[in-house]
C-alpha cells in the first residue's frame, strides 16, 4: 500500500514538471505569429533572420545537445538534481520571454534576447524527458513499468492541450467585445501564458525538491559504479552505440513523425489547407487530444502484457496505410461541393479606402456564404484601384475562412482523434522500451539522444518538410504526407527486423 | 532471420549516402531557386542535422551486415565485456 502511494507520488511529481516543460515549449510555437509581430518584424531582414534561427535552432539543433549535456549530467550526479535544473532553466526562460519589451521599445536587443531564451528552452527540454522517464521507470515494478511510465508519456500531449487552452481562454477573456479582446491579446495579452508559467514552475520545483534520488542510481553510487564518462560509454562502446542507432532508426524516428503528423501537421493542414477558422481548427485538436490522451495509459499498460514492440509498430503501420485516407477526409469535409447554399442569407460587404498617396484606393470585398448543414465560408478579397488607368492589380489578396457545421465539425474531431490514437500507440510504451534498452549507468545519456533526434529532428521537421513538398507538388494537396509515410515505413521495417519484443525483467543492471 | 537482418544491412548502408546526396542536391536546387537568407538557413540546418544522421544509418547498416544485431545485449556486463 505504502509502495503504491509512493510510486504515485513519484509519477505525480515527475509528470507535473515534464508537463510544465512541454507547456512552456509549446506556447512559443503556438504564438509564433504574435511573437513575430512583437519581436521579429518582417520588414527588417536581420530580425526575420533571428526569427528563423529561433524556430529552427531551438527545435532541431539544441534539443539533441540538451539531451547530451543533461543526459551526461544525470548519469554523473543523479537524475533528481538534473531534471530539477532543467525545470528551473525552462521555467525561468519562459517567464523572461513574457517580460521582454518588444522590438519597437528596445530594438535589436529584443529579438536577440528572445532567441537566447528560446535556445535555453530547447536545451532544457532536451534534458528533461530522459530524466523523468528514467526516474519513474527506475522506481516502477518490472511488471508495470509500461503502465507507470505511460503517465510521463501523456505529458507532452497534455502540455500542448493546456497551451492551446490557455491561449484560447486568454485571447477571449481580455474584453467583453471579442474583436477588442483579440486586439488586446495581440498587443500585450500574449504575455499572460508566459508569465503564468512561473507559478506552475515554483509549485513543481517545491514538489520535486522533496523527492528522493532514483534507488538504482543510489545503488550504483554507493557501489562506486557511477559512470565516469557517460558520453564515451554511450557512444564510444560499439555494443551500446549500436543500441542507440537501433533505438533511433527502429523506434523513435517513426514515433517522431507519427507524433508530429497527428498533433501538429494535422492542425496546420486543417487551418492552412482546409482553411478552417483559427479557433475551430484549435478546438478540433483540443477535443481529439482530450479523447485520445487516456489511450497513452491503455497502451502503456497493455505493453506490460504483450511487449512494447508490436504496439508501437502497429501504430506506425496504421498511420502509413491510413494517412492518405484520413487527410483526404479532412479535405472533403472542408469542401462546399454538393452542399446546399442558403442564397437569401448571403452577405456581401465592400469598402473603399483611399491610400496615403491620394491617388489609389484599396478595395475590400467580403462575401459570406451560408450552407444548409451549418457551414459558412467567408472570402475577403483585397485589391488596389489605381488612379493611373494603365496600372492594375496583378494578383488580388484573397483570404478564405471556413466555419464547419456541427456534424462535419465532429467528424473532423473523429478523424484527428484516430491520428492521436496512433500517437498513443507509438508513444505510450516507448519510455519503457527505451529504459529497458540501456543499462542504468548510462541510461539517461543513451536514451535521451535517440529520443530527441527522433522527435526533435525527424518529428519536428514534419510540418516544414510536408509543407515544402506541397509547394513543390502544388497540384497534390496530400503530397506532404510522403515524408511521414516514408520515414515511418523505413522505421517499421527496421523495427520489425531488429527489435525484440522481450520485456526486460530487470532494469537494475 | 539473422541472414535476412544481415542482407537488409546492405540496404541501410546504401540508404544513408543516397539520402545525403538527395538532400544536398535538393538543397542546392532550392537555394538556386530562392537565394535569400531564410532559404540558406533552412537548408543549411537540414544539411548540418541530417548528414550525421545519414552517416549513422550507414553505420547501422554496417553493424547489421556484420551480424551485430543477431543477438542484442541483455545486461551491462555484456557492454563492459565489449
Amino acid at each position: 500500500m505504502k509502495e503504491t502511494k509512493s510510486i504515485w507520488k513519484i509519477i505525480g511529481a515527475s509528470s507535473l514538471g515534464t508537463l510544465i516543460e512541454w507547456y512552456d515549449f509549446y506556447i512559443f510555437g503556438s504564438l509564433a505569429t504574435v511573437l513575430a509581430n512583437q519581436f521579429f518584424p518582417k520588414t527588417n531582414p536581420t530580425a526575420a533572420l533571428l526569427s528563423t534561427l529561433a524556430t529552427f535552432a531551438a527545435g532541431f539543433i539544441v534539443r539533441p545537445f540538451g539531451a547530451l549535456f543533461f543526459g551526461r549530467l544525470g548519469d554523473l550526479i543523479g537524475r533528481k538534481h538534473t531534471f530539477l535544473l532543467t525545470l528551473v532553466l525552462m521555467g525561468g526562460s519562459t517567464f523572461l520571454i513574457g517580460c521582454i519589451p518588444n522590438y519597437e521599445s528596445i530594438g535589436f536587443l529584443a529579438p536577440i534576447l528572445v532567441l537566447l531564451l528560446r535556445l535555453l528552452q530547447g536545451l532544457a527540454l532536451g534534458g528533461e524527458y530522459g530524466g523523468a522517464a528514467t526516474y519513474v521507470a527506475e522506481h516502477a515494478p518490472a511488471n508495470r513499468r509500461g503502465y507507470f511510465t505511460s503517465w510521463i508519456q501523456t505529458t507532452a500531449t497534455l502540455g500542448l492541450f493546456i497551451s492551446l487552452g490557455v491561449i484560447l481562454i486568454t485571447r477571449h477573456s481580455l474584453d467583453a467585445d471579442a474583436a477588442k479582446s483579440i486586439a488586446k491579446f495581440n498587443d500585450w495579452g500574449w504575455r499572460v501564458p508566459f508569465l503564468v508559467s512561473i507559478i506552475l514552475v515554483f509549485v513543481s520545483i517545491y514538489i520535486r525538491m522533496k523527492m528522493n534520488e532514483s534507488p538504482l542510481f543510489e545503488k550504483l553510487k554507493s557501489e562506486g559504479k557511477v559512470s565516469v564518462n557517460p558520453l564515451k560509454e554511450s557512444f564510444g562502446h560499439k555494443t551500446n552505440l549500436k543500441m542507440v542507432l537501433l533505438a533511433l532508426f527502429g523506434a523513435t524516428m517513426g514515433q517522431g513523425v507519427v507524433w508530429y503528423t497527428g498533433q501538429f501537421y494535422a492542425q496546420s493542414f486543417i487551418e492552412n489547407v482546409c482553411k478552417i477558422d483559427f479557433d475551430q481548427s484549435r478546438t478540433i485538436l483540443i477535443w481529439a487530444i482530450l479523447l485520445g490522451t487516456p489511450f497513452f495509459v491503455v497502451f502503456g499498460a497493455w505493453s506490460d502484457k504483450v511487449g512494447r514492440k508490436w504496439i508501437m509498430l502497429t501504430g506506425m503501420f496504421l498511420a502509413i496505410i491510413s494517412y492518405q485516407f484520413l487527410f483526404n477526409q479532412l479535405l472533403n469535409l472542408s469542401s462546399n461541393e454538393g452542399k446546399v447554399e442558403l442564397v437569401d442569407k448571403k452577405i456581401i460587404n465592400s469598402s473603399l479606402v483611399q491610400l496615403d498617396n491620394g491617388k489609389d484606393t484599396l478595395r475590400t470585398v467580403t462575401n459570406k456564404v451560408f450552407y444548409a448543414d451549418g457551414m459558412s465560408i467567408s472570402e475577403t478579397k483585397k485589391d488596389t484601384l489605381y488612379g493611373d488607368p494603365v496600372m492594375h492589380t496583378v494578383k488580388a489578396d484573397v483570404k478564405v475562412v471556413k466555419l464547419l457545421g456541427t456534424t462535419d465539425y465532429w467528424k473532423m474531431v473523429f478523424y484527428v482523434f484516430l491520428m492521436i490514437l496512433y500517437v498513443t500507440m507509438v508513444y505510450g510504451p516507448i519510455a519503457a522500451f527505451l529504459v529497458e534498452l540501456f543499462p542504468t549507468k548510462i541510461r539517461y545519456t543513451s536514451m535521451s539522444l535517440p529520443y530527441h533526434i527522433g522527435n526533435g529532428v525527424f518529428g519536428g521537421l514534419t510540418p516544414f518538410i510536408a509543407t515544402l513538398l506541397t509547394t513543390i507538388y502544388a497540384n497534390d494537396k496530400l503530397a506532404g504526407l510522403a515524408y511521414p509515410i516514408i520515414i515511418a515505413a523505413i522505421c517499421l521495417v527496421i523495427g520489425t527486423l531488429y527489435i525484440n519484443n522481450k520485456i526486460d525483467p530487470d532494469v537494475n543492471d | 532471420m539473422n541472414q535476412l537482418k544481415r542482407y537488409a544491412g546492405i540496404i541501410w548502408i546504401l540508404l544513408g549516402p543516397l539520402a545525403a546526396v538527395y538532400l544536398v542536391r535538393t538543397a542546392m536546387a532550392e537555394v538556386a531557386k530562392k537565394p535569400v537568407m531564410d532559404t540558406y538557413i533552412q537548408w543549411g540546418v537540414f544539411i548540418v542535422v541530417f548528414i550525421p544522421i545519414a552517416l549513422g544509418m550507414l553505420l547501422f547498416g554496417y553493424f547489421a551486415w556484420k551480424g551485430e544485431y543477431d543477438h542484442l545485449p541483455e545486461s551491462s556486463a555484456e557492454i563492459e565485456e565489449d
